[in-house]
């Protein structure tokens, strides 16, 4: 037993290279675009995408099944967060937060339903959420877009923002930087909710993955030590059930970002209509 | 100094950055408490009015994420101890 390397649950997230490509010079940064496993599985996940709509949408008025899950998928982000709560000013914003509904759903199934998929050695069920560089930059590009979005619509009557209407005069000194503070801190939480529930959910599956095979080889050691194989067995029974667990989660969280940037748009659209 | 020693201390600092790992993640016990009462208050309201309870579907999954990132906040400063800290 004493021999056996530990098995990490933190190498699954390891970013290796699979196409090495010489690196980029642009002024002083060195920009490597080499194609690795996160890049992989990525490019996989785009490719589903753009598939998925080449082949399911038409324009029929009787849709076939492909089209029904097509607009399906559509109508999360028109009918339930959009039309209630942005309104009918809000139309224009569906196809970003579609793409990043779409994008996020995707790329999170893939890591959860692909887990045990191995192909050609390859893996494309790299988790590609569960790193917090590619989590950052869907959060801050939404949040800053929104922010920008709202000086250019509102121009610098947009600050009152963080002055709240019908506030005494004293009480804007304490309340306007809690009110920037809660307001900065967006992005920050916006990337960190995604990343952490990939992550989480991936670690504690390869941990129980872990007692299963630990556990196994120590029952196989004969005598007593047989006994090891009930927990061994109830730990693969425990992965069956966080598998379905974590596909909740997969759709949760990507549900659940496109929800956060609407109600961060709803800021931007109705802003001054009181909320 | 002998090699023990510095054994040793190098062990102390190990031990110490997980052990507040550990603490860290207690934080998560708020997070789990506030999505309890969050999901109790939803049935509670759902069966005394099953009629509104559909519409109020998205509300419960934007306050199931705020509630959430408290917890998170916990778990990215654990992850930090174990592997950022040196």
């Amino acid at each position: 037993m004493a021999n056996q390397p530990a098995i990490d649950p933190m190498e699954q997230f390891a970013i290796y290279k699979i196409v090495s490509l010489p690196p980029l010079h642009v002024g002083g940064l060195t920009i490597d675009m080499s194609i690795t496993n996160s890049v992989l599985s990525m490019i996989a996940g785009a490719i589903l995408i753009v598939l998925f709509f080449a082949l399911a949408a038409r324009r029929e008025i009787v849709p076939n099944r492909g089209q029904a899950a097509a607009e399906a998928l559509y109508n999360v982000i028109d009918r339930v967060l959009v039309g209630p709560i942005l309104g009918p000013e809000g139309r224009g914003y569906v196809p970003y937060l579609l793409t990043l509904f779409i994008l996020i759903l995707v790329l999170n199934l893939m890591s959860v339903v692909l887990l045990f998929g191995n192909i050609a050695g390859v893996s494309l069920a790299f988790a590609v959420t569960s790193q917090i560089a590619v989590t950052a930059t869907l959060a801050v590009l939404t949040f800053f877009s929104i922010f920008i979005l709202g000086f250019v619509k509102h121009g610098p009557r947009f600050l009152t923002l963080f002055a709240p209407s019908g506030m005494p005069k004293l009480m804007l000194i304490f309340m306007v930087p809690i009110e920037m503070l809660s307001y900065f801190i967006r992005p920050v939480t916006l990337a960190l909710r995604l990343f952490g529930n990939m992550l989480g959910g991936h670690v504690v599956l390869s941990l129980f993955g872990s007692f299963v095979v630990a556990l196994a080889i120590l029952g196989l050691s004969g005598g007593l030590s047989a006994l090891a194989f009930v927990p061994s067995v109830l730990s693969f029974g425990m992965i069956v059930v966080l598998t379905g667990l974590e596909l909740v989660v997969a759709i949760l969280q990507a549900f659940v970002f496109a929800a956060l940037a609407t109600v961060y748009l709803n800021e931007v659209v109705n802003f001054g209509h009181g909320h | 100094m002998d090699p023990h020693a510095v054994a040793s201390v190098v062990d102390f600092h190990v031990s110490a950055k997980l052990i507040g790992a550990g603490m860290a993640a207690s934080g998560m016990i708020g997070a789990g408490i506030g999505l309890g009462v969050l999901f109790g208050n939803y049935l509670q309201a759902a069966i005394r009015n099953p009629a509104g309870a559909a519409s109020q579907q998205t509300m419960l999954f934007l306050g199931m994420a705020l509630t959430e990132t408290m917890g998170l906040f916990s778990f990215v400063v654990s992850l930090i101890l174990i592997y950022g800290v040196k």
